[in-house]
């Protein structure tokens, strides 16, 4: 039985105003969502408030990851707990060096799952390094960087699959992962997620374009709008919206706002 | 209320040494005769000098009343023994092997270390006690006489009158030391030290060297009044880390002055983490022709500490460049201060200066101020400044907690590494993880506010 992320019902509000209203999904380990929607539909917020991010205050509804009730977990215990969140827009962390930002990652899983453990041992760590930034086409200087400092758009999301890649969560959201980049560091991109898919990992892929499914195929396609899901269907979905745009979906559900 | 009035009125406003404290000194430390003499001269000085005070533009922000002067006697060391020292204080700061080391506890020598390589090479690296016995022609026309000077204030003329230890460095011309010196100042008496270092490089010369400032933890008052004089010939190349980390017992009145000549270099790099209240004038004098100068300084301020830093970058000649970076943090109900001034003279054209302030404020009962300034008299300049404020941002810890390090270890890592930029300028690896492991002990720890 793999593990299920369950959304039911979730309400959000940031700064008191609602952003999300009552959004139910449920990903389960081995399947590909995506999730798409015009800008400002609530994709994003949906992402950080999956991972726990205290600027947003859910209001109702549930979120169950794994059989727990992941309200009741801080964002770095439902990071162990193997959820993953590629961020749109990752932010830079002086001083903090990719690697030694990793292997703390990594010795706070082994001590939380065993508080005898003394961690990755550095040989151990370095090869694993080594054999994902070869994976992703990273150069190996990458890993003694400070996170994010100085990064081009491509090298910020290739450092997020890198950190996915190396930490194996259950599930992962990627937010917007192909925004902002040309369409080499796309495919490089791209491809290194769809080189972890399998029976352990479930994705969901928030995105506003279908151009990222052509390389991370999806199984479901959802269509978020004025913070609900409003269409769920298959891998077409995408393709429909790619000629169509959103239009048909503000006719359909129509232009207010809340 | 009563008791706080009389208890003031009790207690001296100014230091209570006499000329018999210099004669005590002199005699103890079978002085030659100009040095007494010196001590005198200064003496004169500092009797007709008024006490610093709120009226004073560089004190103005730094009330150091709640100082004991009638707990301040001269420390005598006796009985001092290198075992007091902490052990990862005495690891060599690369490999295993140093150019030299000197070690005071209390003020006396208790350890005193160079390699054959250094004395081959003529340079003199002793205590300054010793120097000014076996090298006057060396020290006479170099102590307090170009950098630091009695006249530059109250506490300077104490000083040159006063100064109980300290350190010589002189290298000559040509001669590069290759491993780095160590020199550690070491307090376990209450009462007042006096400590100088005085490092001289002739034309073309180089050294690395490492002042560590410690003491062992007490309640009783310490102070320390300081000099530090760094001379930095022609074409010479000299990299000064000094680090302090006082009980939170000490006071700390400190003057420091670089003289850089012509094409010399200077990286001097300063950490304040210990101490009760420092005040410490810091200057940077660009005397010749393309002379450089970097100074980078660290402090990390928590319980009631109160760090001021008053720092100075003079363009004294054309083509001189400076880069002065303070990066600071205060929390609990600590207090900083910088104060920083780049001036240059008429007619020095083509200086770039340069100075920055970065502070963090991790609590909100801290108080951290930032005043620079530019007094620019010549116009093909290039001078800027910056002050930032800032508190622990919550969007990186969120980022590292997402990938499953738990908020305390998160924030500490975004804290440290808003201090990585400047423990880099360190160039000794050892010392960097002391200073890390210092940092973490005041981001976690809860240092109480006494």
């Amino acid at each position: 039985m793999g593990a299920a992320l369950e959304i039911r019902n979730l309400h959000v509000t940031v700064e008191d105003k609602p952003i999300l209203r009552g959004v139910n999904l449920t990903v389960k380990q081995g399947e590909v969502h995506a999730l798409m929607g015009p800008n400002g539909s609530g994709k994003s917020t949906l992402a950080n408030v999956l991972l726990g991010n205290p600027a947003y205050q859910v209001t109702a509804g549930q979120i169950i990851f794994d059989g727990q009730d992941l309200m009741e977990l801080e964002a770095d215990e439902r990071s162990r707990a193997g959820l993953f969140l590629a961020f749109q827009y990752p932010v830079s962390i002086p001083g903090v060096t990719l690697a030694n930002f990793l292997r703390l990652a990594i010795n706070a899983r082994m001590k939380a799952a065993d508080p005898t453990s003394k961690g990755i041992s550095v040989s151990d760590f370095r090869k694993l390094m080594r054999a994902k930034m070869d994976s992703l086409n990273m150069d190996h200087s990458f890993a003694g960087r400070y996170l994010n400092e100085g990064f081009s758009g491509g090298e910020k999301k290739r450092a997020e699959i890198l950190q996915m890649a190396v930490l194996n969560p259950k599930i992962t959201i990627l937010d917007e992962t192909d925004s902002g980049l040309d369409i080499d560091a796309l495919r490089v991109v791209s491809e290194g997620v769809a080189n972890l898919r399998g029976p352990d990992l479930g994705v969901l892929v928030i995105t506003h374009y279908q151009r990222i499914l052509n390389y991370i195929k999806p199984d479901y396609v959802h269509i978020m709008y004025q913070g609900r899901i409003v269409e769920s269907g298959g891998a077409d979905m995408a393709l429909r919206l790619e000629e169509t745009g959103y239009d048909w979906v503000r006719e359909k559900f129509g232009e207010e706002q809340a | 209320m009563t008791v706080a009035v009389r208890r003031r009125s009790a207690t001296p406003e100014a230091p209570i040494y006499t000329p018999a404290d210099i004669e005590a000194l002199s005699a103890a430390n079978h002085e030659p005769e100009w040095l007494r003499e010196s001590r005198h001269v200064a003496w004169e000085l500092y009797e007709m000098l008024p006490m610093p005070g709120r009226t004073d533009e560089e004190w103005r922000r730094t009330d150091y009343r709640s100082i004991r002067w009638d707990e301040a006697p001269i420390v005598t060391g006796s009985n001092v023994s290198l075992d007091v020292v902490p052990r990862e204080t005495l690891e060599p700061l690369i490999g295993d092997q140093q150019a030299g080391t000197l070690v005071f506890v209390d003020g006396q020598v208790v350890h005193y270390e160079v390699t054959d390589t250094l004395r081959q090479q003529g340079v003199v690296f002793t205590d300054l006690v010793t120097a000014c016995r076996d090298y006057p022609e060396l020290v006479r026309a170099r102590l307090m006489t170009q950098a630091v000077k009695p006249s530059d204030g109250k506490f300077a003329a104490l000083h040159a009158a006063l100064w109980t230890h300290g350190v010589f460095l002189y290298v000559p011309r040509g001669k590069m030391v290759e491993l780095p010196l160590h020199v550690v100042m070491y307090h376990t008496q209450p009462g007042a030290t006096l400590g100088h270092v005085l490092v001289s490089l002739d034309e073309a010369s180089s050294a690395t060297i490492l002042v560590d400032y410690l003491s062992a933890a007490g309640d009783a008052q310490s102070t320390y009044i300081g000099a530090t004089e760094l001379l930095v010939g022609d074409g010479a190349n000299l990299r000064y880390v000094g680090l302090q980390d006082w009980n939170r017992a000490t006071y700390e009145f400190s003057h420091q002055r670089a003289r850089v000549a012509k094409d010399a270099t200077l990286d001097w790099v300063i950490g304040t983490m210990g101490g009760k209240l420092v005040k410490s004038f810091i200057e940077v004098e660009l005397d010749g022709f393309a002379a450089q100068g970097r100074v980078s300084g660290m402090f990390f301020a928590d319980g009631v500490q109160m760090f001021d830093h008053d720092t100075q970058q003079n363009h004294n000649a054309p083509m001189t460049k400076s880069d002065l970076l303070f990066k600071g943090a205060a929390k609990d109900e600590a207090r900083s201060l910088w104060q920083g001034m780049i001036k240059s003279q008429p007619k020095m054209q083509k200086i770039d200066g340069f100075q920055a302030s970065r502070n963090l404020l991790l609590s909100p009962d801290a108080r951290m101020d930032a005043i620079p300034g530019l007094e620019i008299e010549a116009d093909d300049v290039r001078c800027t400044h910056a002050a930032t404020f800032g508190t622990l941002e919550e969007a990186p810890v969120f980022y590292l907690m997402s990938r499953g390090i738990p908020r305390p270890q998160a924030e500490l890592m975004v804290t440290e590494g808003f201090f990585e930029e400047l423990l880099e300028r360190i160039p000794f690896e050892r010392v960097q993880d002391r200073l890390r492991a210092a940092l973490e002990a005041k981001i976690v720890g809860a240092n109480s506010l006494k």
